[in-house]
């Protein structure tokens, strides 16, 4: 029988026996279970998801026990399985398990794996009851505790500053989407009455008036709290720099499942946010500007893993696009396509700084492909895909959503446009990666070159495997234009997500020639990559001297951190030195300090023995108070 | 004509207990020279727990004694088992505390069951005097017991200003219930709610001053602002095993009396005392918020969180319905163990020092990997992240709001709990992300920590860990503890 | 509110009392003799100088010796009443106060062991 529980169970006695015991269990023992508490909760997916598909209505749910309750409000502990949960269930365990076995390679090395592989499986738990809950509350226990995760994770690393700053960040970034939940959940109770999915989902249309102001409150809080897990504008510059944790860390939870629960939480309840139009607007605008901004700020970077990050934003702006105009089940596949090809990266951008010696700049790098063949093949495999080449999995999804972006009644040429130009820049900082990592000639420094060797086979084969699901993962959803095969990922999420008011459909001709044009786009770009990067550098030394303005721009990545430190943390810091410390607090609390000392002169001697004035001040204000109550209820 | 009979000894049993184990106590330390002080504690562990058995007999049953005077309801008893739960909780944080600090009296434990006896008579009781009685009772034991460190200026100096700003209050509460007296002829809360029921005398100013100053004495109590000064220099001067009792047990007994005496003992217009009630709540935790975020002393820092956290409560008293009430018991019990449990960390030696500053917190996770995951877990159930007691208490309290209307009200308790995460977090990220270094000369502990103080920490955090995860059952005995109010 | 008759007596003896009091101030400062000099002029608090005394060590027995007087003494005004009425209150009485003086006696055993009652 189902038995949901188990999913979630698995990863949390890993944690609890490696939490609690890892010190003592040894290190075999440790890289056993770790991995295997995954890998048991993947096999329970796979059985509860082809329950879930047999079952009516494809949803499973599973109530533990009344977690609350008091007067007309109840929350349970209760798990459901359907088609959205089923298929992240999925991802999280299919990829966390990859991602634990690669671990094993990967953090050998380090002293306190234990202590990784406890939060690492802790993670994957939280993960877990994010998708699995059927109400908000459980969702956001969910949601934040991923976040205190990925906080440990980042900081894993913590003697070194930069890792200690930020997972602050990441934090406290985080904090300010959680703000947004928060309110909307306090909203949500307050109209609806009940907390759960389901119900909220089901009374949506009834109980709100479509494109109200309250509907449109709603769906902007809980976008809000998107932007700051899915690293959006304007929350997003926390995610390049949590690359400071361990590579598998970053494969895992801030590209293929952690930064993917905003896309979630905005699916889930998708018969809401279809009610808000403005909302729905404001979610393809963000998205798309997200994708082009962070597109444009990867052209530029040198470190392998901020290229990724920065890719991730975008492709994650991409997603947002997606659901923004109403393609919710071209947004949820590209989740899935872009956790294998994503993952695949991070993991192989792993694999070569691990040969590297923790050497991450790609200027210094180089001509790898013929000491790390597995890695450099797949991860080309997985650059075919995210830069949308034919046939690969990416090259569905994305093309998904660019024609969903143009012919969407709420898309445009606009939206179009935007994510045709940010997919030629991914491919050509995809190619650029490659060609700076694995072609042209060596800038290996000569110690690092003698010990350059290919990761073993505990590293290898989650590649191998991440890189078939990233060449043939898109079949499940091959565009209807095309016809070969029928559209898996409609047929799977029939009947799950709002539709949005369908107009004209468009022309299968102009469907075709858009595709065309994209995958032009990008071998364009490829070529582009391949002539400024596949031998010498000098060429792009010449064109980057021509664009000073743009390259530095984008090298700074547009300057939003400095920007957000001048427009917040500075006044931030003037507005506590300036007016709380210096007006407030130097000028009236002093001499509220001493004025009742004057005041209260040789009436209280024997009182200032304990401390000089200050105790008359609390007197003081404990008087003040008491009469201004006193005044207060009399009048 | 037997006007008092040994029945109504019934529900002062827990009491007699106690004050029985008090003298056992204070004579073992007189009788039994060179009696390890283990054996104190241990002895007043005992008191606790068969006390702690006597308020669970009484469950069932339930009594009254001395005309309706004193009452063994849901309500008392479950106040009055926190307390005695808090104060196991101090007696095992204490003894290795006592030990650094040369801190040789049996009186510190015959106090501690003395401030808690005070405790259990202002909740079990009905009338206005004998609250009072028990209010000094439990102040004064705690006035000496911030003070214990007699060598120690800033002990001294905390004890003087509790002393004096604690009789300050006390007037204020005097003086309110002789005026109630005067408006109403009586000092019984049931007599007192009935002639204040009559038409008309919630017009008497009498009546509206003598409520206004028990409101101040007891928002003295529970330290709401502007009440709220003495706190920080109280809670950093007291041995930090106290300041974990007074910021726990002190502060739930004052919150059960807020409730027992005015929100369901004194009906008087509601509108008023809620406007006043609501700035009350908004300045406690915001004040208590924005001072703590501006410590650098970690003690400092929980001591005006506790007033952020009294803020939080009295967001339920604004509401004022049975769900908010329960939820104050809630909120009360969840906030009791974990504040003890972040305050009880401090009072273990860290590189042969007890910890105060955010700095002193360095090296926790390298050198006591235990004591810094007990920290992170009371700090993210202050935060109030969900799986922890302060999730669900914050929850409670929020909805309940939110269910009479206070939206307002809870966006600005949100806000500030968002703030609130910025200092608790600190303190994670120097228990994780700073190596700390070995002083010079400095004594490595050989033992983590003190078995008896592992013991109560592991203990506090696992009660926190299980109100988060199973909190159902604390939550229906709240409301049927509330129901027996009304 | 009316001031009822009960309470009549009650005002004016409280009326006659500051008028007596007020009057032998006022006599005693129009008629007696004055003799004014430094030291009379110094405030002046039970028995104290106000001046010349922080750096005073006062012997903490003298408190000692009045704090445990005060405590006893006052307990015994308890049992006045008790002896008054020992035949009313039969064994139930009798066994409330020795309760009461056995608190006493550990009390006093307090003290002696704690060597409050010794005077050097």
């Amino acid at each position: 029988m189902s038995q949901i529980w188990l999913v979630p169970a698995f990863p949390l006695l890993g944690f609890l026996l490696n939490g609690f015991f890892g010190k003592f269990f040894g290190k075999r023992f440790v890289t056993i279970i770790a991995p295997a508490a995954v890998g048991f909760a993947f096999l329970q997916s796979l059985v509860l998801f082809f329950e879930m598909r047999a079952a009516d209505g494809h949803r499973l749910v599973e109530t533990l026990y009344t977690w609350m309750a008091t007067g007309s409000f109840q929350v349970d502990v209760a798990f459901q399985v359907d088609q959205l949960s089923g298929l992240y269930l999925l991802i999280i365990t299919g990829v966390g398990f990859l991602i634990h076995v690669y671990s094993i390679g990967y953090m050998g090395a380090e002293a306190g794996y234990y202590r990784y592989f406890a939060f690492l499986n802790l993670f994957i738990f939280f993960m877990l009851v994010l998708v699995l809950g059927d109400s908000f509350l459980l969702m956001f226990v969910g949601w934040e505790g991923v976040g205190l995760c990925s906080y440990l994770l980042i900081g894993y690393y913590f003697e070194k500053h930069s890792a200690a700053e930020a997972c602050k960040k990441a934090f406290l970034f985080n904090r300010v989407g959680d703000f947004g939940v928060l309110s909307a959940v306090m909203l949500i109770f307050v109209t609806f009455g009940t907390l759960n999915f389901n119900i909220v989902n089901a009374e949506a249309a009834t109980q709100l008036e479509s494109g109200g102001i309250l509907v449109t409150v709603i769906t902007l809080f809980l976008f809000l709290g998107a932007t700051g897990k899915s690293a959006q504008i304007p929350l997003y510059v926390w995610l390049p720099d949590a690359m400071e944790g361990p590579t598998p860390v970053s494969a895992l939870i801030h590209a293929a499942t952690m930064v993917t629960a905003g896309l979630y939480m905005v699916a889930r309840l998708s018969h809401l946010f279809v009610l808000a139009p403005f909302t729905m607007n404001m979610i393809a605008v963000i998205g798309a500007a997200t994708a082009l901004l962070a597109a444009s700020i990867a052209l530029t970077q040198t470190d392998i893993k901020r290229v990724l990050a920065y890719s991730t934003v975008s492709q994650l702006g991409y997603m947002f696009l997606a659901l923004g105009v109403g393609a919710f089940t071209a947004g949820i596949f590209h989740v899935m396509t872009h956790a294998f090809f994503k993952a695949l990266l991070f993991l192989g951008s792993g694999s070569v700084i691990h040969a590297m010696h923790h050497e991450q700049d790609m200027l210094r790098m180089g001509a790898l492909r013929k000491k790390l063949p597995v890695t450099y093949l797949t991860m080309l495999m997985g650059t075919l895909a995210i830069a949308g080449i034919p046939f690969f999995s990416g090259f569905f999804s994305k093309d998904e959503i660019l024609w969903k972006a143009f012919s969407s009644p709420l898309g445009g040429g606009g939206f179009w446009l935007i994510a045709f130009v940010t997919a030629g820049m991914t491919s050509f900082y995809m190619f650029r990666l490659i060609y700076l990592t694995f072609h042209g000639e060596s800038r290996v420094d000569s110690h690092t070159a003698e010990h350059l060797h290919e990761s073993p086979a505990v590293m290898t084969v989650p590649l191998v495997i991440l890189a078939v699901l990233s060449v043939f993962g898109g079949f499940f959803g091959v565009p209807h234009v095309l016809n070969f095969l029928p559209n898996g990922m409609e047929l799977y999420f029939k009947g799950f997500f709002a539709q949005v008011p369908e107009t004209t459909p468009g022309s299968a001709a102009a469907e075709i020639g858009l595709m065309v044009a994209s995958v032009l786009l990008a071998v364009i770009a490829w070529s582009l990559a391949h002539r400024y990067y596949s031998t010498s550098l000098d060429a792009v030394t010449a064109l980057r001297n021509r664009l000073q303005t743009t390259y530095r721009l984008s090298l700074n990545k547009w300057y939003v951190d400095e920007l957000y430190n001048a427009v917040i943390v500075q006044p931030g810091k003037l507005f506590s030195t300036f007016v709380l410390w210096k007006l407030i607090d130097q000028n009236i609390i002093d001499r509220l300090v001493l004025l009742p000392g004057n005041v209260a002169r040789g009436v209280g001697s024997g009182l200032r023995l304990a401390q000089n004035g200050v105790l008359q001040s609390y007197a003081l204000i404990f008087s003040l108070g008491a009469m201004l109550i006193l005044g207060f209820v009399l009048l | 004509m037997a006007f008092v009979t040994t029945t109504d000894l019934i529900p002062l049993i827990p009491e007699l207990i106690l004050l029985g184990a008090a003298f056992v106590v204070l004579l073992l330390d007189l009788f039994a020279p060179g009696s390890q002080r283990t054996t104190l504690a241990v002895t007043t562990i005992v008191g606790f727990v068969i006390a702690l058995v006597a308020e669970i007999q009484l469950l069932d049953s339930g009594a009254t004694g001395f005309y309706g005077t004193i009452v063994a309801d849901g309500f008392s008893i479950l106040f009055e088992s926190l307390y005695l739960v808090i104060g196991i909780l101090t007696v095992l944080l204490s003894l290795h505390y006592l030990d650094d600090h040369g801190i040789g009296f049996g009186e510190y434990y015959v106090l501690l069951i003395t401030a808690v006896v005070g405790m259990m008579f202002m909740t079990s009781s009905l009338e206005l005097l004998v609250i009072f009685i028990g209010l000094e009772i439990m102040s004064i034991s705690s006035y000496i017991l911030v003070g214990i460190r007699r060598r120690v200026p800033e002990s001294n100096e905390a004890a003087l200003k509790y002393l004096l700003l604690g009789a300050f209050s006390t007037g204020f509460l005097l003086y309110g219930i002789s005026l109630l007296y005067g408006a109403t002829g009586s000092i019984r809360i049931p007599e007192i709610v009935v002639a204040l029921q009559e038409p008309g005398a919630l017009n008497n100013p009498l009546a509206i001053i003598g409520v206004a100053l028990i409101i101040i004495a007891m928002g003295f109590k529970v330290a709401v602002v502007p009440f709220h000064m003495w706190t920080p220099d109280v809670y950093s001067g007291a041995p930090t095993p106290v300041t974990a009792f007074l910021s726990a047990a002190a502060k739930a007994a004052g919150f059960a009396m807020f409730v027992r005496v005015l929100l369901t003992g004194i009906p008087l217009e509601a509108e008023l005392w809620k406007d006043l009630f609501w700035a009350i709540a908004v300045l406690t935790m915001t004040v208590g918020n924005v001072m703590a975020l501006m410590q650098n002393s970690v003690k400092r820092m929980l001591a005006y969180s506790s007033v952020a956290h009294a803020g939080y409560i009295m967001v339920a008293v604004v509401v004022g319905t049975p769900a908010a009430l329960s939820s104050v018991i809630f909120y009360s019990c969840a906030y009791a163990v974990m504040g003890t449990g972040a305050f009880g960390i401090l009072t273990v030696r860290h590189f042969g020092k007890t910890p105060d500053s955010y700095d002193d917190l360095a090296g926790y996770a390298r050198y006591k990997p235990c004591l810094a995951f007990l920290m992170s877990v009371f700090m993210l159930s202050l935060i109030g992240l969900p799986l922890t007691g302060g999730f669900i208490g914050k929850l409670q309290i929020f909805q309940a709001a939110l269910e009479e209307g206070w939206v307002w009200l809870t966006v600005i308790g949100l806000l500030n709990s968002a703030l609130s995460v910025y200092y608790y977090l600190r303190v994670v990220v120097c228990l994780y992300m700073r190596e700390g270094s070995v002083p010079d000369g400095a004594v490595l502990e050989v033992a983590e920590s003190p078995g008896f103080a592992l013991t109560g920490l592991v203990g506090a955090a696992s009660v926190v860990v299980y109100l988060g995860v199973f909190p159902q059952t604390l939550l229906e005995l709240a409301a049927s503890s509330v129901s027996t109010l009304f | 509110m009316t001031i009822t008759n009960d309470y009549l007596p009650i005002l004016i003896l409280i009326l006659v009392g500051i008028g007596l009091a007020g009057m032998f101030t006022i006599i005693g400062l129009v008629v007696g003799p004055k003799l004014r000099t430094r030291e009379k002029a110094a405030p002046f608090e039970s028995g104290f100088l106000g001046k010349g005394m922080e750096g005073y060590r006062y012997d903490v027995k003298f408190f000692m010796t009045a704090l445990v007087f005060l405590v006893f003494d006052v307990e015994i005004v308890f049992l006045y009443p008790w002896t008054v009425q020992i035949r009313e209150l039969g064994w139930f009485g009798f066994v409330a106060s020795m309760v009461f003086i056995s608190v006493l006696v550990i009390g006093l055993a307090y003290d002696w062991k704690k060597g409050a009652l010794e005077w050097e």
